[in-house]
């Protein structure tokens, strides 16, 4: 019996002890027409070792093309040490820590954790992670609207600059509390929020306005003259960043003249592998004002019966499983490994790594596009500063484009056309420290004869 | 004697120190000029001023001062956990072995479906596998916890009745014994609590449902076995009350396991249901997530399953979001949900296979059994003596506390003195001094006569010296800690300055 230990012996004994003549006797109080006739449908077991080949084989059939697809998330390095010391069984097989004298590891974990992901964005506390960038965007929403002191407005504005994947969680988490979110337009020549539109949204009541930075296309807002504006029209300031950007980007709590209120964003790029979406974690940080009105578990120091320092969960009367109906959030996990493999990457990138990370991201983006633009129907979407993100047209459709290129093993990028259809035909290609100028000259040469291709086909 | 306790990582810190093979190479040749183009185009506003406060430190050290901190936890791997509705469970390595192969890991989450046809076959079967032990219609895999799992589901209650156009239904009925998350998300989908007392053998008190059902009554939220550690023996009743009114049956998985094989929850007319796949199906707790809470759905409710989902079209498998599936709640996550765990719990499946499932259920109830008529025969008190134990079971420490002074935490907190971790005390809240335990099926006999042998001895400590109880535990890295001064004197993140105290 796989993973189940007793002998017949065993379970002899252990009916005998409770008074029971079978198994099958400790169910009786299950009314018997309710009772599953077995698991038809459902496999045969396996065998460690089948499992083992079972698997290998559908990860081969997957493979392993030569990716530029960012958007949300991305593909950097991962030292060794991140995911061997994250799987070590006492932090993969941990209850979350609320027996503290027992769970101190995972506590001072979470404590660094918080004073990192603090500083890097520039406020004064962070709780313990979200699931992800998507559900953090919708919680700082939330949280927002609960902790504005003067507004009760239930309006968020949301520019169409901020991940469309993060604007449509939002809008299905919120909805049902009657959060409602309002879109600003991009400029076409810059691809940032477009500051003329935002004038007809001066003077309104408004809770909150979500800045993304670097945006959805990678470009680089304004973000002091919006967190400004914002705040000169009573919003609290939510900002979605990319962690690896803060790196060398000013952190939100130090945009325009106050600095933003919530910062958010997705976890991913801190030592997290792709795998297809998850599990990921979404962080959060605010100012101490907000503290209260935060979602998720915080860890706090404080001292045992001799005096020692240790560490524990604390501010437990927001969460639910102490206030229920009145709590700040159903969440009652943080997406813990991932938190714990993202504290040990930032512990092992240090400042000058991670800034090291987001140049050579940068870099070779730039590289990228420049040698991406050298064929004949590609151009850039926008101009201006951006991270490691780009823009670009094509004159052939690109749902093609990236269809030849990946009968030549290489993902291009991402097709904008559903979300961005006034772009025309628009991808979305990033390039990170993972890439080589040989990678760079592989897609470049691969574009020029998908376009060749498509155009011929 | 205390363990050691391991200093603060940035107490390793110096200034240009660092774990140099992991940063990238220097630039050269063309991509440093494109770094000086790229870089020089940021306007200097834009730009940091100052580095954060990482850890500057050497790859040992880091290695050294996470490893040091992991053994200050306990853990399924090293300690036996009984804590009640958390299910631990062994979780097998080779779930995470082969979870973590790294075409599964480097694959991007909007790589086209073309290129991930191995993975979405395992995601697919997940869901045929995840229907068929549920006697649900419809599966979607996307929530990342039980708690989103719930949110998934009241928010498909909610729009189901919206799209019958019926716009008065937002109250939903929660047992006072549930988890705190069931008020909790029903609030964040705008419904209105409405609380329910259980009988005084812990089933549903029917009379108090009758009262509460109503033409607003959008559903009622269940978990069964309860948080009591009992079947709920009128299910059928309860569903047919409220189904009789118009509300739906939400199904609370976090008991799953107990009835695995046994009991199907779409057998017993629950509409919607979630699974904790980091309970059930064995995936890890990692210290408090990432979790699964996959949804299945009974026919009237899978137009509105969260998105994506995994379909088949011919041969192969592909992901069906919001064109595809219009009615849908939308998009809980970015991408796909917690993929990962997903795909530890289904090898996790794959190795139980049919037989190795239905003897989870069994398994997990006899181990809860055989403790409880232990215990109850070294005299504790059971809370439902009356009732057999699902996988779990409540013992209430109310007569200690009021004879000899000792409560329930002081005996979980003599546990860990022991090597046990506590059981999940003072929950459900509506028994006093309560102890909620749940040995899970892959513990064996002698590791539960070990807990039980713990429990006598502390039993015996509480009357010949209570004070000793008080006082723990003493063989942990910290002593009992000031929970109070932790929220009034907060201290949220590390200061250089706390380092000379």
């Amino acid at each position: 019996m796989p993973f189940i230990p007793h002998t017949e012996a065993d379970v002899r004994e252990m009916l005998a002890t409770i008074g029971a003549k079978s198994i099958e006797e400790l169910f009786d109080e299950i009314p018997q027409n309710l009772r599953a006739q077995g698991l038809a449908g459902i496999p045969e077991g396996l065998s460690e070792m089948e499992v083992g080949r079972l698997m290998s084989e559908r990860a081969r059939q997957d493979g392993r093309p030569l990716s530029f697809l960012g958007a949300g998330a991305y593909e950097h390095h991962i030292p060794s040490a991140v995911w061997t010391i994250t799987t070590r069984g006492e932090y993969y097989s941990t209850y979350t820590p609320y027996q503290a004298e027992a769970s101190q590891g995972t506590l001072q974990l979470i404590h660094e954790y918080q004073t990192m992901i603090s500083s890097l964005t520039g406020m004064e506390v962070s709780n313990a992670s979200l699931y992800d960038g998507g559900s953090a965007v919708a919680e700082a929403a939330l949280m927002a609207a609960r902790a504005h002191r003067k507004s009760k407005s239930p309006r968020v504005l949301v520019p169409s600059t901020v991940n469309p994947n993060y604007r449509r969680v939002a809008i299905s988490t919120t909805g049902n509390q009657g959060l409602r979110f309002e879109t600003v337009p991009y400029q076409r020549e810059t691809g940032c929020i477009d500051f003329a539109a935002l004038a007809s949204f001066a003077g309104q009541d408004i809770a909150a306005m979500v800045i993304q930075q670097p945006n959805f296309f990678g470009q680089l807002e304004d973000v002091d003259a919006l967190t400004d504006w914002a705040h000169e029209q009573g919003m609290l300031v939510i900002a979605a960043v990319n962690p690896t950007s803060l790196a060398l980007l000013k952190p939100p709590g130090e945009w325009g003249i106050k600095g933003a209120d919530i910062c958010v964003g997705e976890g991913q790029p801190l030592g997290v592998p792709l795998s297809s979406g998850g599990p990921y974690f979404g962080f959060m940080t605010t100012r101490m004002d907000y503290l209260r009105s935060m979602p998720g578990r915080i860890v706090g120091r404080t001292v045992d019966l001799e005096g020692r320092h240790g560490y524990t969960l604390t501010l437990q009367a927001r969460e639910q499983h102490i206030r229920r109906g009145k709590a700040t959030s159903n969440i009652c996990t943080n997406q813990g490994l991932l938190m714990t493999a993202a504290t040990i990457y930032m512990s092992l990138i240090g400042p000058a790594g991670l800034a090291q990370v987001a140049e050579t991201s940068m870099a070779r983006t730039h590289q990228l596009v420049t040698a991406l633009g050298r064929q004949r129907g590609v151009r850039q979407a926008f101009a201006g500063p951006r991270f490691h993100e780009c823009v670009l047209l094509l004159d052939r459709p690109a749902a093609a484009v990236l269809r030849e290129l990946e009968s030549q093993g290489i993902l291009g990028g991402v097709d904008l056309s559903g979300d961005y259809p006034e772009l025309g035909s628009a991808i979305l290609v990033c390039a990170t420290e993972t890439k080589t100028d040989g990678d760079v000259e592989r897609y470049a040469n691969a574009l020029g004869s998908a376009l060749q291709a498509v155009r011929a086909a | 004697m205390n363990q050691m306790l391991e200093k603060s990582i940035f107490e390793y810190s110096r200034d240009g120190r660092g774990a140099e093979a992991q940063h990238p190479p220097a630039l050269r040749g063309a991509v440093a000029s494109a770094a000086k183009e790229a870089l020089g185009a940021v306007p200097a506003a834009l730009c940091r001023k100052s580095k954060p406060m990482l850890p500057e430190a050497s790859e040992l050290d880091v290695v050294r001062h996470f490893t040091r901190l992991s053994q200050l936890n306990f853990s399924i791997d090293t300690n036996f956990y009984p804590l009640g509705s958390c299910t631990m469970k062994y979780n097998p390595k080779a779930c995470n072995q082969y979870a973590m192969l790294p075409e599964f890991l480097s694959r991007h989450p909007l790589a086209p479906d073309s290129q991930g046809q191995g993975f979405l076959s395992c995601m697919f079967e997940l869901q045929e596998m995840l229907k068929k032990v549920t006697g649900m219609k419809a599966v979607s895999l996307n929530p990342m916890a039980g708690a989103h799992g719930e949110f998934a589901g009241v928010a498909m209650i909610r729009a189901y009745h919206r799209a019958r156009g019926d716009l008065v239904r937002n109250e939903i009925i929660v047992p006072e014994a549930a988890h705190g998350t069931n008020p909790a998300t029903a609030t964040m989908c705008g419904c209105i609590v409405r609380e329910i007392p259980v009988d005084a053998e812990g089933d549903v008190d029917i009379e108090a449902l009758k009262k509460a059902v109503g033409p607003n009554t959008a559903g009622i939220m269940l978990t069964n076995p309860s948080t009591l550690g009992v079947f709920e023996r009128k299910i059928e009743e309860v569903a047919r009350i409220v189904h009789g009114d118009g509300g739906l049956l939400y199904y609370d998985g976090a008991n799953l396991n107990a009835i695995l094989g046994k009991v199907r929850p779409g057998d017993m007319g629950f509409d919607v249901i979630h699974m904790n796949l980091h309970k059930t199906f064995s995936t890890p707790h990692g210290g408090g997530g990432p979790g699964a809470g996959a949804v299945g759905v009974s026919t009237r409710l899978e137009p509105f399953l969260p998105v994506p989902v995994v379909g088949r079209e011919g041969e192969g498998y592909c992901w069906l979001a919001e064109t595809d599936r219009p009615q849908s709640i939308g998009r809980l996550s970015a991408f796909m949900g917690n993929t990962g765990v997903l795909l530890r719990a289904y090898i996790y499946m794959r190795m139980l296979g049919r037989e190795g499932m239905s003897r989870v259920g069994e398994f997990a109830t006899l181990n809860a059994n055989y403790v409880m008529a232990r215990l109850s025969s070294a005299g504790f008190d059971l809370a439902y003596p009356n009732r057999r134990a699902s996988h779990e079971f409540i013992i209430t420490m109310k007569r200690q506390a009021k004879e000899l002074n000792v409560t329930a935490m002081d005996i979980a907190k003599r546990l860990l003195d022991y090597g046990f971790h506590a059981p999940t005390t003072y929950f459900p809240l509506l028994v006093p001094e309560c102890l909620l335990i749940e040995p899970a099926e892959t513990e064996s006999r002698e590791t539960l006569d070990g807990f039980i042998d713990a429990m006598v001895a502390i039993l015996g400590e509480a009357s010949s010296d209570a004070t000793k109880l008080k006082g723990a535990p003493y063989t942990m890295p910290v002593r009992r800690l000031d929970d109070v001064r932790a929220a009034k004197q907060l201290e949220l993140t590390w200061k250089p300055v706390d380092s000379a105290a």
